[in-house]
């Protein structure tokens, strides 16, 4: 056995694919295989909206049958929410966590190993559902019962899939809080943490709260089909609305563990860009805290038309109006931190930007659909779809694409192409914008949500916003290449890579080296961000 | 091993071993105990249900004998709703679809449900009041929702509900939908075709079916 001692001085990479890979320990290389599984699945993902995008073109059927256009949005939305969008997120806290505060590794990297690869096999099964009898499931990411009880032979792999993901995500969860609570180097006091630290903190805690409450309403779903249980069968003594009340339950927090760690990363970048430090870093923790907690009591917005007690909706409305508040605190303290600064405009900047405008466009269409009398009107319908892509794609996914320019290279030792990278960037924001923007339109004039046909009169916009989609989804074509090539070589990056950063990762070598901070740096307020010294 | 001091360093690494053990212990827990919660929203819900009369959970079943007698109260729209799940090959309607009640006054409503299915079935309904709060004022004497239902191949039958509600119906409740949903009993129905023709069905077997949807109350 290697004693701690010796870990301390070796500092070579394990050899072979199978022992640097799939044996791998290191928070580095684990956070790589995240983002690397992540960026395939954000593509397979991807190529189901293109279908999506391709059967709406047009009014009237041309392309799929309605029962496989259904599969494509649920999957869709599972493989985007489980698959791209939460592991990238992971992906970044395993490779930014342990450096940014002077940690040697995560605090369990055993456990790490195993929420990593769990994956690979979660969704290799939920994919594989598209080709069983009877399809995949139908009936919305919600899972809503009845109708996702009527899934063929597909159902319990789907249900497995989902509880496989959970299990997943908790120890990852579990393990982020450990490192975050144990593994602090000596100085590194809390409130000198990095937001990103700050916001990934509180997504963990939140993740270990919800997701076991979805794994236990999809275990009461497999036994209402197979074990004869009523839970949710009215024909029994049951209530399908009590699993909309469980699933919210889940489902609100869970918005907030996709958009969360995104605040965080728009939180380092827009400092070092305006070179000047993050204004109202305290505001900004306790405005992630309470965000966190007031996702828990608002979950019945997306249920206002279920037949709830009147006193209920208005309390619903008013608690979800309150989350604006500290949402509201935050734009707040990114525009004040630019407020006079000496910006410059690199990629990741420009990500950043296009995150703040465009996801507080998502905040208020949000506003909106949280009027009770207005959501009777927009539920269900393509006003929803617009918003929860203004929030997720120009929210979570910007700050995804914004945080791998920023580290990038940290991460490869290299310089991206920035021409490249601007390019990549302002095609996005136009043609998100063409894909989404429209959505608005449809939505408010009623063009329901997941159904594949609609009437003519839905046409112009149906066709701008699939064009804007397509291009979109082309778009994401450069963002692979650019990170290829930036993997394989190119200018080479200086240890702080760029002049305003500040924090404890840009005082290690670029690329990392495989291991860092075995010894545990020194923290003093030259080195950090961020503190109560401001 | 005798000559090694203790390294600080090594130190560190000891006690934050234990930490990070202690964190995940204490993680695994909690994440446990919110599986529990899951489940605890159950319990929960019936609760909020009984208080807030949610899901017809407050209409309370009287004997005829036991009821009061109340004159000249106000008068209110009740609307009579009928549904019958994708699982049971009935027809099932209200024979009306509103009626003008007195509070307090015992009255009928009507249904009538007719087997257009070629064998005989038993069904179950399943009742709502809309608005939620309504059902905590509403009284049943009588009603065929109380037990199951058999109707042999192409049987008709009336329906009724005798009920009344209470005078003490909050005064903005100008109107109050009561409806029905049929449910076939696919065990009972099962039953009863087996014993009476004494060979085997060709009704799916309940517990292989792919919708749960039309499954019955489970005794
Ligand atoms: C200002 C903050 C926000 C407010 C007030 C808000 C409000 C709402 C409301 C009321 C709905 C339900 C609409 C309906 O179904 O009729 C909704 C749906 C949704 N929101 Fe938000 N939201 C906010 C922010 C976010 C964020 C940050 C995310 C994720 C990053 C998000 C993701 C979603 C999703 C995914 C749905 C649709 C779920 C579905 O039915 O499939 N929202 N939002
Ligand atoms: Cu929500």
């Amino acid at each position: 056995m290697t004693t701690i001692t010796h870990e301390d001085h070796h500092d070579h990479k394990p050899q072979g694919f199978l022992n640097r890979w799939v044996f791998s320990t290191n928070h580095k290389d684990i956070g790589t295989l995240y983002l690397v599984f992540a960026l395939l699945m954000f593509f397979i993902g991807g190529a189901m909206a293109m279908i999506i995008r391709a059967e709406l073109f047009m009014p009237g059927m041309q392309l799929v049958q309605p029962e496989f256009f259904n599969q494509m949005t649920t999957v869709h939305a599972l493989v985007m929410v489980f698959g791209a969008v939460m592991p990238a997120f992971v992906g970044f806290a395993n490779w930014m966590i342990p450096l940014m505060i002077g940690a040697p590794d995560m605090a369990l990297p055993r456990m790490n190993n195993w929420s990593f690869w769990i994956l690979p096999f979660a969704f290799t099964m939920l994919v594989s559902t598209l080709f069983m009898d009877g399809g995949a499931p139908a009936g919305g990411w919600t899972l809503y019962p009845p109708l996702v009880l009527q899934t063929g032979d597909s159902f319990i792999f789907a249900m497995f899939a989902i509880h496989m993901l959970g299990i997943s995500s908790i120890m990852g969860a579990i393990n982020v809080i450990a490192t975050i609570l144990n593994m602090r180097a000596p100085g590194m006091t809390l409130l000198r943490m990095p937001l990103f630290v700050w916001t990934w903190l509180i997504t963990a805690f939140l993740l270990i709260a919800v997701m076991p409450v979805l794994a236990g309403a999809v275990t009461m779903l497999i036994t209402d089909r197979f074990f004869l249980t009523s839970f949710f069968n009215a024909a029994g003594g049951g209530d399908p609305v009590l699993f909309q009340h469980i699933f919210w339950f889940f489902g609100h927090p869970e918005v907030y563990i996709m958009i969360l760690p995104a605040f965080g990363i728009i939180s380092e970048i827009i400092p070092t860009f305006a070179r000047k430090p993050l204004f109202g870093y305290t505001s900004m923790v306790y405005a992630t805290v309470s965000i966190a907690f007031l996702s828990f009591i608002v979950w019945a917005h997306h249920m206002f038309t279920v037949g709830m007690p009147l006193g209920a909706e208005i309390y619903f409305m008013l608690a979800t109006m309150m989350i604006s508040i500290p949402t509201g605190v935050k734009v707040f303290n990114w525009i004040a931190t630019m407020w006079r600064g000496s910006m410059t405009f690199e990629t990741p900047m420009l990500f950043a930007l296009g995150f703040v405008v465009l996801f507080t466009i998502g905040g208020f269409s949000g506003l909106m659909l949280a009027i009770v009398p207005a959501d009777f009107q927009y539920h269900d319908t393509y006003f929803v779809v617009a918003h929860f892509h203004y929030v997720l794609v120009t929210g979570s996914v910007f700050a995804l694409m914004a945080g791998t320019y920023y580290w990038l290279p940290k991460w490869t030792g290299h310089m991206y192409n920035e021409r490249l990278g601007k390019w990549h960037f302002w095609l996005s924001v136009v043609f998100v914008n063409v894909l989404f923007f429209p959505q608005h339109y449809l939505g408010l004039a009623g063009m329901p949500r997941r159904i594949p046909d609609y009437s003519p009169q839905f046409a112009d916009f149906n066709m701008l916003s699939s064009i804007g989609g397509f291009a979109f989804g082309l778009t994401q074509l450069m963002f692979v290449y650019i990170v290829w090539k930036c993997a394989r070589g190119g200018e080479t990056a200086t240890a702080q890579v760029w002049e305003g950063a500040k924090g404890l990762e840009w005082t290690v070598p670029s690329p990392a080296p495989f291991h860092t901070f075995e010894t545990p740096p020194k923290i003093d307020d030259s080195v950090v961000a961020h503190g109560n010294h401001m | 091993m005798a000559d090694q001091q203790v390294d600080p360093q090594t130190e560190r690494k000891a006690v934050q071993r234990k930490a990070n053990r202690r964190t995940l212990r204490r993680l695994i827990l909690i994440s446990i105990g919110m599986f529990g919660f899951g489940f605890a929203m159950w319990p929960l819900y019936e609760i909020f249900c009984d208080v807030t009369g949610f899901g017809g959970r407050g209409v309370q079943e009287v004997a005829a004998d036991d009821i009061q007698h109340y004159q000249d109260q106000r008068e209110i729209t009740m609307r009579f709703d009928a549904t019958v799940n994708s699982g049971l090959n009935w027809q099932f309607e209200a024979v009306d679809s509103a009626k003008t009640v007195q509070l307090g006054k015992l009255s009928v409503a009507s249904y009538t449900s007719i087997n257009i299915s070629d064998e005989p079935v038993i069904g179950h309904a399943v009742f709502n009041v809309a608005p939620p709060e309504a059902s905590l004022y509403f009284v049943k004497t009588e009603c065929f929702c109380f037990t199951e239902q058999l109707l042999l191949a192409g049987e008709k039958k009336d329906m009724p509900v005798t009920y009344y509600i209470s005078p003490d119906l909050p005064d903005d409740i100008e109107s109050i939908t009561l409806s029905y949903t049929f449910f076939k009993n696919i065990p009972a129905t099962l039953a009863y075709n087996n014993a009476a023709k004494k060979e085997i069905s060709n009704q799916p077997n309940p517990n292989n079916i792919t919708t749960n949807d039309t499954r019955a109350r489970g005794e």
